[in-house]
């Protein structure tokens, strides 16, 4: 039962830059270097660098690669074109998910999904269920996460970061890469696979390399100024780009419909959960994610009661000062009647009552660039 | 760099005499405790007036990723509270044994502070810790 924490690529190279580690979905991560609030500063203005190779690369190919993930997936597959990406659910019979993903089409019937860290095998042990029972073993899944390194460079600096490290095969520069694409680059002598994609809010790509090259590409972005930055900055970015973390928003007994991911959800296709998704969809949930603020810097935090007329209503899922707007923040889950932005609930903080505003998400979105 | 002029508890809070022969302390919390929190953003602490017990709960501090009790050091009555730390929690980060101290109190037992680690003994409760 005490079996050792995974350790990625990067591990010791994290060490040697003072950070504090903490487990994670069965990995030793970083959760922060020179801390959180400096951390989040330089994503929100300038450039941070992020060892998310704890994430899952999970490589899907063969002939019926593409109708499987149609069937196991939430968005539709069929319809991505090679060399694009695209965010959805796996989901359980009864709709809950079981994992949220990015998925790259690499060809026309070879796909790179990125699973979460703590849900990798969970995820894995489900596909090659359904790969069995209903595609005749025509694909195969190849968990490629422990050969290889996922490094996020995500910040308003980062496309000219990349753009100074980096030629992709095509002869072009990164930053002609659109949002959700993907390519295939040199740096520093080797090959990365990058996409344009990321969980801040901010711009910039989410490259994975082997194992052997990790150092070199992870010491190329900090030799450009990024800051490295940990686990704990990545939970606050997202919060404030009210991007869902599984386990907290979402989990096997949350729906996509109830966490207001509908446009990650096709309604148009058969999958697995889609009967409980599509009549949740005309019949509505009895409760609904929302966003809240509360005024000041004390936050609310995962589990904490809603309140309304010292009525229990809901429960909060995450919640952090947010630094970027200088408010705390928070998600959760309400009944319906009181899921409108503008309404105003009680928190039950640690037997304190303090009144939060339910507001639209995102909380942050990133200002437009020329 | 524990001071060795006050006391500390288990808790990571330290208590200080504030001269020989007065019963006025100030309160804070440890160079460790502020390293082990992270960024502090908020403090909850007793208003003036307030009376604490030793080892009693006395307030709250939140970091980024954690909310975490704070307890009195020592028994009396808050005189005042480190007005600096509203607007600045930080300071708590930066300078935890001096700016950064949380209240002053009047001790109602200074007799207490025997019972509490010098910061030899401090040192090495810590070091036992990691």
């Amino acid at each position: 039962m005490t079996e050792a924490n995974l350790r990625t690529p990067l591990y010791s190279a994290h060490i040697d830059l003072g950070a504090r580690t903490m487990p994670f979905g069965g990995w030793d991560m970083p959760v922060q270097y020179s801390g959180i609030l400096a951390e989040v500063n330089a994503v929100r203005t300038r450039a941070g660098v992020f060892d998310v190779s704890h994430m899952g690369r999970l490589y899907i190919s063969g002939p019926k690669a593409t109708p499987f993930l149609d069937w196991a997936l939430t968005g539709s597959v069929q319809s991505l074109a090679v060399g694009r990406a695209r965010y959805c659910m796996i989901c359980n019979e009864d709709g809950g998910v079981i994992d949220d993903t990015i998925f790259y089409r690499l060809a026309e019937d070879r796909y790179l999904l990125i699973p979460n860290a703590g849900n990798r095998n969970a995820v894995v042990s489900w596909f090659n269920h359904w790969i069995g029972a209903k595609f005749g073993g025509e694909c195969v899944v190849d968990d490629r996460t422990e050969a290889t390194a996922l490094i996020a460079l995500q910040g308003p600096q980062a496309v000219e970061i990349m753009d100074g490290l980096c030629t992709l095969d095509s002869g072009e520069q990164p930053s002609s890469q659109r949002p959700f694409a993907w390519a295939e680059g040199k740096l520093a002598g080797e090959t990365i696979f990058m996409g344009r994609t990321g969980y801040t809010g901010e711009d910039g790509f989410e490259a994975s390399t082997t194992a052997d090259h990790a150092q070199t590409v992870w010491q190329s972005f900090l030799d450009q100024g990024a800051l490295p930055c940990g686990l704990g900055a990545r939970d606050v970015l997202r919060l404030e780009a009210g991007l869902p973390l599984h386990g907290h928003e979402i989990d096997e007994e949350t729906t996509p419909v109830e966490a207001g991911l509908e446009r990650f959800v096709r309604f148009d296709k058969e999958y697995v959960g889609a009967e409980v998704l599509q009549r949740q969809r005309e019949e509505g949930t009895e409760r609904r994610l929302v966003g809240l603020t509360v005024p000041g810097r004390s936050a609310p935090r995962q589990g904490y009661a809603i309140l309304h007329q010292g009525q229990n209503i809901g429960r909060i899922t995450s919640g952090s000062y947010s630094p970027t707007l200088d408010t705390s923040i928070g998600m959760g889950y309400v009944l319906q009647g009181f899921a409108a932005p503008g309404g105003t609930v009680d928190l039950d903080v640690r037997g304190r009552i303090i009144q939060a505003q339910i507001v639209p998400l995102p909380f942050y979105t990133r200002p437009k660039r020329k | 760099m524990n001071p060795d002029d006050r006391r500390y508890t288990e808790e990571h809070e330290w208590v200080k005499l504030e001269d020989a022969g007065s019963s006025q302390a100030l309160v804070g919390i440890t160079d460790f405790a502020q390293e082990q929190l992270g960024d502090i953003v908020y403090f909850e602490l007793p208003e003036p007036g307030a009376n604490v017990e030793q080892l009693g709960k006395m307030g709250e501090v939140e970091s980024v990723k954690s909310v975490s009790d704070l307890f009195s050091p020592v028994s009396g009555e808050v005189v005042e509270v480190n007005a600096a730390l509203a607007d600045s929690p930080e300071v708590a980060n930066n300078d935890p044994f001096g700016d950064g101290w949380l209240v002053r109190l009047a001790m109602s037992d200074p007799a207490e502070l025997d019972g509490l680690m010098t910061a030899a003994d401090y040192e090495s409760y810590i070091s036992g810790l990691s």
